[in-house]
């Protein structure tokens, strides 16, 4: 099982990741498995009967408005970073958790590396899953980068 | 000034312990230049034409004379003895090496220095006028907002990774000395007809390759939710900017492409979320923030003080050092000085180690500890009783910092250029050069009055030939350097953007090309009308007429 970093520590990850152009089939579906699915294909799924073991990924640029609604009972929100220059998660997260009140996990994926983890936890995300070529262990003195915190009230509505 | 907290210092330290780590996991191989870059950015260390070049911040153009001291003796240790004094109010160090940074960090932490933020796609250092808490046309000190914006706006999780670089301006005076129609977001100081404090807000100004002036996007905001409204602004742009093409990314681009309503609805409907908000600034927040910067210990000075009135009149050059480099201050008896980083033959805005040590020392004598660093490029002492004026001309004559051309023609604004830049099109410095020794002899300048002449190596724009008076933009011709001008740009109130004359010329050619600009202009101008009004009322075609007659003639 794939390893990921969630609430400062290593753990394993069950979710199963599915691409935008992958087929689901009703057997797939049907199925146990904890499935991670591109917001596209979870609007078409919305009545998989499993809801705790059915999350959703968005890309920097979907209209996750289309969530709000599901936002008390979704158990994972996983945020895309195509690159890790692309800074757009970072408002999604901020919105998804303070706007909206997102209480569930909030994940960051893709080329997500040791030295945004500082930024992406104050942001919101409570867990990563980093670039395949990044060791979580080493990732996880990020957390410590500073030992500061946001000044005047940022994040006080983040709940992290 | 403000003084750091046991949070700031822990801040910058942190950065320093973390900045060296990545320095040392990149030499090790472990980090790959692709993910090195834009941390290194982010602690202002590019790698230029020679050598890295380090930009440090010098947050709103605020110096104490312990800061400048050791600007100066990082110049000595790390550089070649000089340092670079920037459009943005930064310094910046160019023959820095590479493995060095993070040891020049940290002796500017122990000042109370940093470089964060001075690159890359984040919010980069605030600036403001330089005349702030002096300014005698002041309706309030637009610091304690920059600090508090520099507190909010350093490390912000949320904007670190925008889709371009971000500028903000706040300004205090009635007259716009910040350029604040010319930045990503511009303040400027506005009382409310209750009495209220706030500020007018402009967004999507800005230099660079789509020069624009900002649009108007708030008359008037409430100075309490100054943070909300510009997190709101930077929301909308963080999400929607577009991020396909580097040209086309900065915010001026998102708010003529949505249109100045639709964007501003966006932003109105963030800040309907946050207002009243978690980031509302309260009152005993203003109150602790003013305590900084209030200065009510001028000891009384007499204006008309016997020696400095017969220094005026008896000493020519001391009165037109004080024509041109002394402006008001708002209390009476004292005044603002501008040091010239602009004498001639050397490069525009640079400082060397001992001009810095000499100036920390005429600030400590003479201005309160407190040096300002102004976009035109030139250092600013301000607090300085006029009766040590003749004292401080003395001590900046001997420093070579009295060249009496403050807004003169030769108080050349110009970026490094192709002599250090490896962004630069064309070398700027050798034209900035030559222009001041064409146009050395003071009789001359003086009559011609106030001209701004900005000059920028390529359309990056830093040297902000858009907003010059006379604007010069080097491009290249097949390897070789030419120039394209403009007329009619102007900052301030009356913002506007130079329109080019015509076909480019070669560098070597620009002086001549000035001078017969500068004939034109002494033909036909008013009595005492400056050369940018004379442009605006005349229009371009009687210059174009003088520099391009005879070969646009041969052309048809």
């Amino acid at each position: 099982m794939p390893r990921i970093i969630k609430d400062g520590r290593i753990a394993d990850d069950p979710w199963r990741w599915v691409t935008t152009d992958e087929v689901m089939t009703p057997e797939c579906l049907a199925g146990d498995e904890h499935l991670l699915l591109p917001l596209p294909l979870w609007q078409d799924q919305q009545d998989r009967h499993d809801r705790a073991r059915t999350g959703v990924w968005l890309a920097p640029d979907d209209p996750f408005i289309a969530l709000l609604p599901w936002l008390a009972e979704l158990p994972l929100i996983a945020i895309h970073f195509p690159v890790f220059t692309d800074g757009r998660g970072y408002s999604l997260a901020r919105l998804l958790r303070s706007r909206y009140a997102y209480a569930g996990e909030l994940r960051a994926v893709g080329d997500v590396l040791r030295d945004q983890i500082y930024f992406l936890h104050n942001c919101g995300f409570d867990a990563f899953c980093l670039r395949a070529d990044q060791a979580p262990e080493e990732a996880l003195g990020a957390f410590g980068d500073y030992a500061w915190t946001p000044v005047a009230g940022r994040g006080r509505a983040l709940g992290v | 000034m403000y003084l750091y907290n046991a949070t700031d210092q822990r801040l910058v330290d942190d950065r320093v312990i973390q900045f060296r780590g990545q320095m040392e996991r990149f030499l090790a191989g472990c980090l790959s230049e692709d993910d090195f870059r834009p941390l290194r950015l982010q602690n202002g260390l590019y790698i230029q034409r020679h050598a890295p070049m380090l930009r440090v911040a010098i947050p709103y153009g605020t110096l104490s004379s312990r800061q400048l001291r050791k600007l100066a003796d990082i110049a000595r240790r790390y550089d070649r003895g000089y340092g670079h004094f920037t459009t943005r109010s930064n310094i910046q160090f160019n023959w820095v090496r590479l493995e060095e940074a993070p040891e020049i960090l940290a002796e500017l932490a122990t000042v109370q220095m940093h470089a964060i933020q001075t690159s890359g796609n984040c919010i980069r250092n605030i600036t403001t006028d330089q005349f702030a808490g002096a300014a005698a046309d002041e309706i309030f000190d637009p610091r304690p907002y920059c600090e508090l914006v520099r507190q909010w706006s350093t490390l912000a999780p949320e904007f670190l990774f925008l889709p371009r670089k971000f500028k903000i301006a706040i300004a205090g005076g009635r007259e716009d000395r910040a350029a604040v129609r010319f930045h990503d977001i511009g303040a400027s100081a506005r009382v409310g007809e209750d009495g209220r404090i706030g500020f007018e807000i402009f967004v999507g100004g800005g230099l660079g390759r789509t020069p624009m002036v900002g649009k108007l996007l708030k008359d008037f905001l409430p100075r309490e939710e100054l943070l909300n409204f510009f997190e709101a602004i930077l929301r909308v742009y963080n999400r929607y900017g577009r991020r396909d093409n580097k040209y086309k990314a900065r915010i001026k681009i998102l708010v003529k492409e949505l249109g100045l309503e639709t964007f501003a609805k966006e932003v109105e409907d963030e800040w309907e979320w946050s207002r009243g908000g978690p980031n509302t600034i309260e009152a005993a927040t203003f109150n602790d923030m003013e305590a900084f910067f209030a200065r009510l210990d001028y000891p009384p000075a007499d204006p008309h003080d016997p020696a400095y009135r017969q220094a005026l009149q008896y000493n020519r050059a001391f009165a037109r050092w004080v024509e041109r480099n002394v402006a008001r201050h708002r209390v009476e008896g004292y005044a603002i000085v501008t040091l010239s980083l602009k004498k001639t033959g050397i490069p525009p805005g640079d400082a060397t180690a001992e001009q810095m040590e000499g100036i920390a020392d005429l600030a400590e004598r003479f201005s309160a500890d407190e040096i300002r660093v102004s976009h035109e490029q030139n250092l600013v002492l301000p607090h300085v009783a006029r009766k040590d004026l003749l004292a401080l001309w003395q001590g900046a004559r001997a420093l070579g910092l009295a060249t009496p051309n403050i807004g003169l023609l030769t108080d050349v604004v110009c970026c490094p250029g192709g002599d250090f830049c490896s962004l630069a099109n064309a070398r700027s410095i050798p034209v900035a050069a030559a222009i001041q020794q064409r146009f050395d002899d003071l009789d001359y300048l003086f009559d011609l009055g106030p001209l701004e002449l900005n000059m920028s190596g390529c359309v990056n724009a830093c040297g902000h030939h858009h907003i010059g008076h006379i604007g010069i933009l080097g491009v290249d011709k097949n390897g070789e350097e030419w120039c394209q001008v403009t007329l009619g740009g102007r900052e301030g109130q009356r913002g506007a953007l130079g329109r080019v004359i015509g076909p480019s010329f070669a560098a070597e050619e620009i002086p001549d090309v000035i001078g017969r600009l500068l004939e034109v202009y002494l033909a036909a101008r008013h009595e005492g009308e400056v050369f940018v009004d004379t442009v605006e009322r005349i229009g371009l075609d009687p210059f174009k007429a003088r520099v391009y007659g005879e070969e646009h003639a041969a052309h048809h």
